[in-house]
Parts: structure tokens; sequence; C-alpha cells
């Protein structure tokens, strides 16, 4: 048009809008953002309310400036960088609560409503339960509803968030479709800042006296396992983690992993096979029965039968996976290797002196396993989640002196003994047990079924599982870690057994956020092709689901093209008999006017056509007391639309 | 220039003054996103990238659910404009320089209400109003009248970005309006030529408002002040009186007795400052301009003809 048009400024009810949606988007996020940025946010929000409170100036420019060098030289110094998604978010924060106090045109709310869209995205990268998705999607209510205020300032606030919900409520089919077609990639695309996966919890590749039994006070849950067909009994449930071999006296660590090269086996009638899904804790290694028969895609099987993924599992990793129950690997194991698994260092004497006497007096490994096995059994041995801390000569002093101890405890002291003893021996970390839930069905693993055992390899054999826990507390293995601690330690709240109705409820929310996990947030592109499969897509690729994807986001929008086009104002009955009438005439060619009204019209009609006159008549007054006197009523109208039906319009000579 | 014009002329179908009512079909509605509606959209290219970096479901969904709003604010916008029915309202005569008033009838003719629809002229400001449902609402045009003349505002412009600012929907239409503008009145005119036809005597055979006449058939230019009331008691129809003006001052405004060195325009605008003070004292004017001549006589309805005599003189 060439006119520059200016923005214009902002009225007080959008002011009020584009506050709150500041407060709402940044609520959800408020644990995850550090506490002087956190502090600063409110108090420009609270500094925006009361300039808006007491119609004050704006701070000026120069002032804000400043505000925005401090903060974003607070955000370097809280994370020495700019990259990534923290600083980022913090920065993001930062912008939005100082563009509050630089409200003043169109184009400034624009920017606040913008940001504030974005931002609801950053909170999805520290959680994304249902919870967080319900905040986000009252907060997008507001949001929009305050664009509509921008929009046109004048309307109520339930017009305008009757309206946001609509819109909404109608984009909903299209993000559906979006979110089932839209060909999805696997992440990330470019490499990841190291913060991005900051506070995962979860195994290591190293055990030290405590590691586990600290790692048992959490109630998260590791993974979960779909069966396919019964669950084993739990005495079976073995899910092998890291295989730890190197021992520096304190600490168990895992050697160099190498992928196996031979297969593991065939499937048999003991294989089971199940699904895994498992909760990100950024390492690389995947959890599978013992014995994984089969790496999933993207995964190795390593010599020391450990599923290994190809990279850290960051986000929430489903695999299908097949296990040989009972299957003992490594009969073949070379010498070289069986070697690497007697190294020993050099303290702890006392319990290498015990293990080689009782070499001495038996004459098969087996019988020196029993041995140490009944050892824990007939003394005085307790199984307990705060154990003593240990010193320099840790197995010497929980095999003679504190004997008081966790798995791993008893798995370092007994893989030691067997060592020392001459029986090439490991340590294997991971998950033992599970809990059914009886409302979906999956077995939910949980961090507080963490645990280390023992692997032997005996002479024609091969590698075989001994589990020292279970001679101390056959309880563990059995039934659980609750039913295995004596009372008054320190369980994880929900893992304790007495609570039976806090479990019932637990049971029902934790199958309600499994579906959501595996149909919401594991939607992946995997998942992806298996839906579009079994919906009888034949292949279902890119184009194929871009293609599908336009098809019926074209029919969604013709669909509410249709809408918007058709509704039609309402006519009233009355006039809608007196149209019919106008209609059935214009066949003669006599059809109304439009300024003509119900009188005029009647008579010039009667004028043409004399012998229609008195029905005419009659109809017009009726007409004319519906519409514009005081005559109401069904039983009125009813008369009119007969009348109407009634009349007889002969074709016109 | 010429082939952009004719491509506009062709795409917005603009072919001159429409009859009315001007309904704007689906057709004539055109839609495109605004600068913040493709910010917007960039906006969530970042934010698909985003959820596909950090595979995060939720971002999808949030991404998605945003783009569906984009495409339903699209409709919604469309239909916020869509089957107005237009019609040419009122427009009074203005002297150029002052700001011309084009009226114009909005009709809502379907359940829901529109909101923010922006009117303007090409130059002229923009006018916003809303439309309750099924109501009609009356809009005001203001356009600068720079020329005497029939001025034609053109093409109006029909615009809103309701429901949430991201899309634009325009239509233009050009209702039959014209509006009739008078020359500007000159701003410091020399006196009234008022001696001039005192002297001559000849002016004094029009009529007047002094000694009654007589009686004609009324006409609804006439002053209600003249209007026999006497007669109408008795049942006759209105009949104007008559009277001979032998009191009433009488002038005659003559292009050809102003300085032959004025320009037209200057002339003209001369003419109308006289027109006006003859109008304002009460006197009876007569107008003489080449090739037209409208004799004496006194009211509205003479200084409407002759301004309006003025304003297309030459056309």
């Amino acid at each position: 048009m060439g006119i520059k048009r200016d923005s214009p400024p902002l009225t007080r009810s959008q002011e009020l809008w584009l506050l709150a949606c500041a407060v709402l988007t940044l609520a959800p996020g408020v644990a995850h953002v550090p506490a002087w940025l956190l502090a600063a946010a409110a108090m420009a929000l609270f500094w925006c309310a009361a300039i808006w409170w007491r119609r004050a100036a704006l701070p000026p420019r120069w002032l804000l400036s400043f505000l925005v060098l401090a903060g974003t030289a607070g955000v370097f110094f809280t994370y020495r960088h700019f990259f990534g998604k923290d600083p980022g978010i913090a920065l993001l924060i930062l912008f939005l609560a100082l563009k509050l106090l630089e409200m003043r045109r169109l184009r400034d709310g624009l920017a606040v409503v913008f940001l504030c869209y974005f931002l609801l995205l950053t909170h999805f990268l520290n959680e994304q339960g249902m919870d967080v998705a319900g905040l986000t999607l009252l907060a997008l209510v507001v949001i929009t509803a305050a664009l509509s205020s921008l929009a046109h300032a004048g309307r109520h606030v339930v017009d305008h968030l009757r309206l946001s919900a609509l819109m909404l409520a109608q984009a909903a089919p299209f993000m559906l479709v979006l979110f089932l077609l839209f060909p999805r990639v696997q992440g990330p695309l470019w490499g990841m800042p190291a913060d991005a996966y900051s506070g995962m919890s979860g195994l290591s590749d190293s055990m030290t006296p405590g590691s586990i039994s600290n790692l048992s006070l959490s109630g998260e849950i590791a993974f979960r396992a779909r069966f396919e067909g019964e669950i084993p009994p739990k005495p079976q449930l073995y899910w092998r983690g890291p295989v730890l071999r190197l021992f520096d006296g304190r600490t168990w660590r895992s050697g160099i992993q190498q992928e196996k090269v031979s297969p593991g086996g065939t499937a048999t009638e003991s294989t089971v096979r199940y699904t895994v899904t498992l909760e990100p804790h950024n390492k690389p290694w995947l959890f599978a029965l013992e014995m994984p028969l089969a790496p999933p895609s993207g995964a190795i099987v390593s010599r020391e039968y450990q599923v290994l993924s190809k990279t850290p599992v960051r986000s929430r990793l489903r695999y299908d996976m097949q296990s040989h129950i009972g299957f003992v690997p490594g009969a073949d194991e070379a010498e070289t290797v069986l070697r690497r698994h007697l190294d020993l260092p050099g303290n702890n004497p006392r319990t290498r002196a015990l293990a080689e006497q009782w070499r001495r007096e038996a004459a098969q490994d087996e019988a020196v396993i029993r041995r140490m096995l009944d050892h824990f059994r007939m003394e005085q041995f307790f199984y307990t989640l705060t154990p003593p801390l240990l010193g320099e000569n840790s197995i010497d002093q929980f095999l003679f002196e504190t004997r008081r101890g966790f798995c791993e405890h008893y798995a370092s002291a007994f893989v030691f003994a067997m060592r020392a003893a001459g029986i090439p021996a490991r340590v294997v970390t991971g998950y033992q047990g599970g809990e059914r839930n009886p409302v979906d069905g999956y077995l939910i693993v949980r961090q507080s079924d963490a645990h280390a055992w023992a692997e032997v390899w005996l002479e024609g054999k091969g590698w075989t599982r001994v589990d020292p826990t279970a001679a101390v507390a056959p309880n563990r293995i059995e039934a659980g870690l609750a039913s295995a601690v004596p009372a008054g330690e320190p369980l994880p709240f929900l893992v304790r057994a007495d609570l039976s109705w806090l479990k019932q409820l637990r049971f029902r929310w934790e199958a309600i956020s499994n579906t959501w996990n595996q149909w919401v947030l594991g939607f992946d592109p995997q998942r992806q092709r298996e839906l579009l499969s079994r919906l009888g897509m034949r292949q279902p690729d890119w184009k194929a689901m871009t293609a599908a994807m336009a098809v019926l986001c074209g029919l969604l929008l013709l669909g509410l093209t249709a809408w918007a086009l058709h509704r039609r104002a309402r006519i009233d009955p009355v006039q809608r008999a007196w149209n019919r009438l106008s209609r059935r005439l214009a066949r003669i060619g006599l059809a109304r006017q439009a300024w003509e009204g119900p009188a005029d019209y009647t008579q010039r009609v009667a004028q043409a056509r004399p012998e229609l006159s008195p029905a005419l008549a009659a109809i017009a007054g009726l007409y004319i007391d519906l519409r514009y006197g005081k005559l109401a009523g069904k039983e009125a109208r009813r008369k009119l639309r007969g009348m109407i039906a009634d009349l007889k319009i002969p074709p016109s000579q | 220039m010429q082939p952009v014009a004719a491509f506009k002329r062709w795409l917005f179908r603009l072919y001159g003054p429409e009859p009315s009512p001007i309904v704007l079909t689906q057709r004539r509605v055109y839609v495109l996103p605004t600068r913040p509606g493709l910010a917007y959209a960039a906006a969530l290219g970042l934010m698909l990238i985003g959820a596909i970096n950090y595979n995060l479901s939720l971002g999808y969904a949030l991404t998605f659910l945003l783009a569906g709003l984009g495409l339903v604010t699209l409709l919604h916008t469309f239909r916020n404009l869509v089957r107005i029915e237009i019609s040419p309202g009122r427009v009074e005569p203005v002297f150029a320089g002052d700001a011309a008033h084009f009226g114009l009838q909005l009709h809502n003719r379907r359940r829901p209400g529109r909101f923010a629809i922006r009117l303007n002229l090409a130059g002229g400001e923009a006018v916003t109003t809303d439309l309750a449902p099924e109501a009609s609402t009356a809009v005001n045009l203001p356009l600068p009248a720079h020329r005497r003349g029939w001025l034609r505002p053109g093409r109006v412009t029909l615009e809103t970005r309701y429901p949430l600012c991201l899309v634009r929907a325009w239509s233009y239409v050009e209702p039959d309006l014209r509006c009739l503008v008078y020359p500007r009145p000159e701003a410091s005119p020399p006196p009234l030529p008022l001696t001039a036809a005192g002297e001559s005597g000849t002016a004094r055979s029009g009529r007047g408002s002094e000694d009654f006449a007589g009686l004609r058939t009324h006409q609804p230019a006439d002053s209600p002040r003249h209007v026999a009331w006497k007669a109408v008691a008795r049942e006759q129809p209105l009949l104007t009186k008559q009277f001979s003006g032998a009191g009433t001052v009488q002038v005659w405004l003559d292009w050809d007795a102003l300085p032959p060195d004025l320009g037209i325009e200057a002339r003209l605008s001369r003419l109308t400052r006289w027109l006006l003070d003859a109008h304002a004292q009460g006197l009876a004017y007569g107008l003489r301009l080449p090739g037209r001549e409208i004799p004496l006589g006194q009211g509205e309805r003479q200084l409407q003809d002759c301004l309006e005599a003025l304003a297309l003189y030459g056309d």
C-alpha cells in the first residue's frame, strides 16, 4: 500500500494476557532452572505486574540493555558456554522475562507469545510425563488466547479462551495425522553437548562396596519387559548387565569388550521371547535375561554375553530379545582368557589363605564352591542395605570382621576367593527379579532390583552362575528385596511390601504411564513402521508416509473449509414458510422483489391473478401477525405452513 | 508497470464499480500469512529440529499441534471475511481540501460474528469494525479530497487478521461510490460584488421574500416557512407562497466579471467563497458561468445547484 504502518500500542488487557502466559509458561520448568535465574525471572514478573497495576512507565531502554548484558554474563558464568540445552533454555527464559518489561507495541506482544510457544518445548527436555503434558496444554490454551487478544483487544476473556480451545481442538486431528505419519528420523542430528544427559541413574561399569546398595535405595524404574507367554519364575530372572573382570582390591571393573563371533546357540523350546523398554541411563549396555541368544538391531553381544548398544542409551529404548534360560556358555573358552580370570591384587591375605586351604582340602572345583557357600550359610553373615564402611583390605574385613554386606560384598568376596583357589571367576552385575504389574502384565524392574552375582568357569560345563547372595538371603532371590532385608531398613517407600492399597494404586498409575511411554513418548521410527504396517500400509517408507500425510491433511482441511463456508444463518420458520410462498409464486413469474413487504407483494400478485386473492390475503394477514405482531406459537406457525402448502397455483394461461 | 497492473486487475477481478450488494464470495477472498505468521512458521521449524534432535515425542506433538493451529487459523481468518455483503451508503459532498467520507453498509448474514474487519481506501485512513451475528453496520471511510469534481474512491480493501494475527485475509471491492467535491473556497477574497447588482436595477425581477405574490405547487426544496399552511388546513395539497423580492438584495456572481488575469481554479475558488457568503447573508443570488447560467434564487437547493455547477465546471 505504500503506507508504513506502525505497530499499534498494546492495551491493558493485552498486557495482562501476556503476563499470564509468561507465568504459565515458566511455571512447569521451575525445578530445572538455576536459582539466580529463577529469582531474576520472578522479580521481572513482579516488576511487570507492579507496572501494570500502578500504570507506571516501563523501565528505560538503557536499564534493560544493562539487564540483558548482566543476565547473559550470568548464564555464561553458570555454564561456561552458550551451547547446549541448559544455557539455551536459560537465555530464552531471560529474554522472555526482560521482554515483559519492554512490552509497548503489538510487535513486542507477538514476540512474547512466540517465545512462550518455544519455551513450552524446552520443558520436554527435562520431563515428558503426563503431568507436564497437561500443564503444557493448559499453557497452550492461554497463550493462544493471548495471541487472539492481540488480534482483537475488545473481546471478553471467556470469548478468547473459548476460541482458543476451539481452534486447538480443531488443530488436534492435524496433530494426530502428523504425529503418526510424519516420517520419523532417529535423532540426534548432530553431536550433543555433554550436558544433554546429566541426571540419569543406573548401573555403572565398576563396582565398589556400597555402589549397588546405594542404587537399591531408588524405586525408579530401570526397565520394563513384556513377555510372549508366561513370565519365567523369579529365581530365573537374572538380567545380565556389565560383567566385571578386573579387580584392584577394592573396585571391580569391566575389561575391554569384544564382539562374540560365534552364535550363542539356536532357539529351542526353552527360549523366551520378550520386549524390553529400557529407561535412558546414558550407558551403552542393554539388559537381557541370561543368556542372550542374538543381539537386537544396533547392538552386539560381547564375548562375555553382555548386550551392548552401539551408542549410549539416551532416550527410552525398546528392543526385542530372545534368551536361552539355563544355557551355560563358554565350555571351550581359551586358556589365555581363563588365565585372565585368575588375576588378583596382592592384598587381602586372610581370604587368600582361607581359599588356598579349601583348595588343598577339596579335590574338585565344585567342592570348593560348596565350601564357600556353606561358609556364608553357616557363619553369622547378614544381608543388609546399610553395611559398614570397609577399608584397604575390604574383603578380609568383610569376611572376618564385619560380616554385614549387600550383594556386591558377597559377590566380590566369592569371586576373590574362587580366583585365589584357582578357579576362573568373574562378577556379573545387573538386575534380579522384577515385579509383574497385574494391570497391564508388564514386568517392572526397578533400580532397587539391582544385583551382583558371580560366574565361575567349570571344566566341561563353562561359565556357571553362582549367586552367593542366595546362600545368605534366599528370600532376596525368591521374593525380592523387601522380604530379604531386616525390618527397619531404609527401603524405597514404594518397594515396601506392607502398603498393599498403595501398591495397587501405584500399579495402576504405572500401567497408565507405561502406555503413555510406549505409545506417545516411545513412538519412534520403529514403532511407527510397526503401527503403519499393522494399519495396512504395505511399504511404510517416507514417500508413502508423506503421501498419506498430505492426503489426510488435505481431507481435514476440506472438512474444515466446509465448516467455515457452510454455516448459514438460521432462518426462523415463519420466514422460511414465507420464502417458500415467494418461490412458488416465482414459478408463475411473480417473484417477490427485494423491497416488497408482504402487503404490497400480495396486492401485486392479487392484481395479476385475482383468483388467488382471498387465499393470499389470508396468508399475508397471518404472516404479518406472526412476524410483526404479537401472534406466536407452534400452532399458528403450522397453520401458516399448511395454508401455503394448500395454496393451489394454477399455471398462468 | 503496465503488465503488472493488468495482471493485478485480472487476479483480483477489478473491473470498475460493481452493482450492489457486493458479496465477498470465497473466490474473491485471498489469504496469505503475515510477517508474524512467517515468524511463527520459522519458530515451528526450529521446534521441529529440536524435537528431532533430542528425540522429544512431546516436542513433535507440540510442534504438530501448533502447525495444525496455523492451518486452522487460516480458515478462521478466511471465515471471518467471507460472505460479508457490502452496499454503498451515504456520501455527502465536501470542499476540496477536506476529507470525503464514503459510507458503506456491511451486512453479516451468518451466525458467527465478524471481528476486527479493517477497511481502507488507497490513500485514506483505515477503519476497523466488528459485525455482530446476523447484523449490519455502517462505516465511513475517510479519504482526503484534493481536487474538485467527482471523487471516485476506487477500490476498498477489506482485510482481517483475526483471530491470531498469523494470517491476513483480504478482498478488494469497488462499490459504486462517488463524492462531489466542491472547489475550495478562497481564503481571503474581495467582498461580494453587491454594488454592481444594486446599481443596475435590472435584477429586481427575481423572487424575494418581501411581498406576497401568489401560490404555486410545493417542491421538496422549498423552505417549510413558505408553505401555505392555511391551505393545508383546508385539505388542499401543499402549496408554496411566492413573494416578489422588492427588498431582497440580489447578486449575480459572474465568471466574466472577475479580473481577466485570474486562473480557472482561482475563479472557481472565489466564486465558491462568494456563493457561501451570499447564502450565509440570505441574499438572492445567481451564477453565470461560460455556457451556463443559474437564475437568481435562494435556499439550500440553490446553493447546492450552484456549487455543483462550479465543482463540475469544465467536465
